[in-house]
């Protein structure tokens, strides 16, 4: 249980890599290529000089400060929204925002040195963070969270021009290594919880479709940063619950796939057990036992 | 791998039922709590981020400060298309809410584009697209401040820079022939009604200290039904 054994990379922290700084790579890119590919930054922006993208929250909160907010806008967060649906809330906070790449740092040296001792927060408060930023906009009439909202603070740093944002996200370094596991992404953030809550029925899930092949070797929940998902779809199966991870906590990242040496878990639909295993996975089962 | 035996119980689902067990309602009120401290320090934060550089200078069409901290969603797009660099977003630790655009006129005026890209860009209304003319435009109001420094006023020289630099030509910024100290000198005078804001005479002023400024409407001009009133 304490053996300290370094995660592996694998297929979809690679490709998860690959978009979360691809996307920061096209705004970047822009300026200097000359094509507007991506325009504006996650707050708001425009892909290719045509199609209006918002973020959702964001909108919320501006409607909640009594803003009579523009089409372009609604538009714009409608379309966030409607992908968001599909693909999974939470995959934004997997294969979008800036501050995963921080936090999943201070998840690896977590593990890396061994650092245990962790603030007791519940799963729960960030949707009483993210309740309570819609309240303080309609009171305040600002877009209360982007006062101090650390994604687009990096993210606009990062394509604006930095300031003294860095220090937020020092801060949540820091608080995510030494003070709380999984703190700020898995606890906090208000914009988690709201591509959470956004995300709740959508389509594409993770599904533990070969929970029988399961060892019970705790990789995955070692790895995942909201292990509390993983129990019921993994371990349901005697109450005929589904291996489908339902939890509007999940954030899609893929990372049980990378880490299972059974291969349990798959990407699929909310409703579908997932496709069946190919025929050399079944070949090298065979060749196990 | 070897298989293990019989499934072991992981602390996850153990601390599951522990929390089912503990008093439900306890836990919500102590979470109510914590959110209803969040946001109020969220909202006293950020009354105290609405503080605005008298110098900072909002783009065209910006809806009046407070209605604007509830549009704009500090995207950048206005900076994006603006084709002066004039814009820029405030980053943190600048007097400016953070992430919102604006301009400091000594360093870079607004060139008072006729199509205005900028409210064009926006994608929320904090730009109010209903501004299209764009000497219509309120982005503040120049203010003579160089009774000690400019020439023109001082007899010095026959500057009138700002009055050249002016767009609004003539209108906005007239010099105004006066005797002082028994000599004839002009005085760069502002009309408000005029005056747009963009900060192109404060650019060119040619005193160490611009002699000429732009200001937020707010701070520049003096209840205007005051003057009615007397009148």
């Amino acid at each position: 249980m304490d053996k300290i054994v370094p995660a592996p990379f694998g297929k979809w922290l690679i490709l998860r890599r690959l978009c979360q700084f691809g996307i920061l790579a096209l705004f970047l890119a822009s300026p200097w290529l000359g094509v507007w590919l991506l325009k504006g930054n996650l707050a708001s922006s425009l892909v290719l000089e045509r199609l209006p993208l918002t973020d959702p929250f964001i909108a919320l909160q501006s409607l909640a400060a009594g803003h009579d907010l523009a089409a372009t806008a609604v538009l714009g967060a409608l379309i966030v929204a409607g992908f968001y649906l599909l693909v999974g809330g939470r995959a934004y906070c997997a294969w979008v925002c800036p501050i995963n790449p921080v936090t999943d740092a201070a998840a690896a040296l977590r593990r890396a040195f061994g650092l245990r001792a962790t603030w007791k927060l519940r799963r729960q408060t960030r949707y009483w963070i993210a309740a309570a930023v819609v309240v303080a906009s309609a009171v305040t009439g600002t877009i209360a969270w982007e006062v101090i909202n650390p994604i687009t603070m990096l993210h606009r740093g990062l394509v604006f021009g930095m300031g003294a944002a860095w220090v937020v996200v020092l801060a949540i370094f820091l608080f995510d290594l030494f003070a709380a596991k999984h703190g700020w992404c898995g606890h906090l953030c208000p914009v988690g919880a709201f591509y959470g809550v956004l995300g709740s029925a959508s389509l594409l899930r993770v599904s533990a479709v070969r929970r029988d092949a399961c060892t019970h070797c705790g990789d995955c929940f070692h790895i995942c940063p909201e292990p509390q998902v993983i129990n019921p779809a993994l371990y349901g199966g005697a109450s005929g619950v589904s291996p489908v991870i339902t939890d509007r906590d999940c954030i899609n990242c893929g990372r049980c796939l990378d880490v299972c040496g059974e291969d349990v878990f798959q990407f699929t639909t909310r409703f579908g057990a997932g496709h069946a295993p190919s025929s050399k996975q079944k070949n090298e089962r065979a060749n196990q036992k | 791998m070897a298989l293990e035996g019989e499934k072991k119980r992981w602390p996850a689902a153990a601390g599951l039922s522990a929390m089912t067990r503990r008093g439900a309602l306890t836990r919500l009120g102590r979470l109510f709590l914590a959110a209803v401290a969040v946001g109020a320090a969220l909202a006293d934060y950020g009354r105290r981020g609405r503080a605005l550089a008298a110098t900072a200078i909002r783009p065209p069409g910006a809806l009046p400060e407070p209605e604007f901290l509830a549009a704009c969603v500090r995207c950048g797009l206005c900076v994006r298309d603006c084709p002066y660099d004039t814009l820029r977003l405030a980053e943190m630790g600048e007097p400016v809410p953070v992430g919102t655009p604006f301009f400091l006129a000594r360093d870079i005026p607004c060139e008072m584009c006729e199509d205005i890209p900028c409210v064009k860009a926006c994608p929320t209304g904090a730009l109010d697209p209903a501004l299209t003319d764009i000497k219509a435009a309120d982005m503040g109001l120049a203010v003579f401040v160089g009774v000690d420094r400019c020439y023109s006023f001082n007899g010095v020289g026959a500057c009138r820079a700002c009055f050249i630099a002016c767009p609004v030509k003539g209108e906005a910024i007239t010099m105004e022939l006066l005797v002082k100290d028994g000599r004839s000198v002009f005085l760069p005078t502002v009309h408000a009604e005029s005056c747009t804001g963009c900060g192109k005479c404060e650019k060119d002023c040619i005193t160490e200290e611009a002699s000429i400024k732009v200001l937020p409407r707010r701070l520049a001009q003096t209840d205007t039904g005051l003057a009615g009133r007397h009148g």
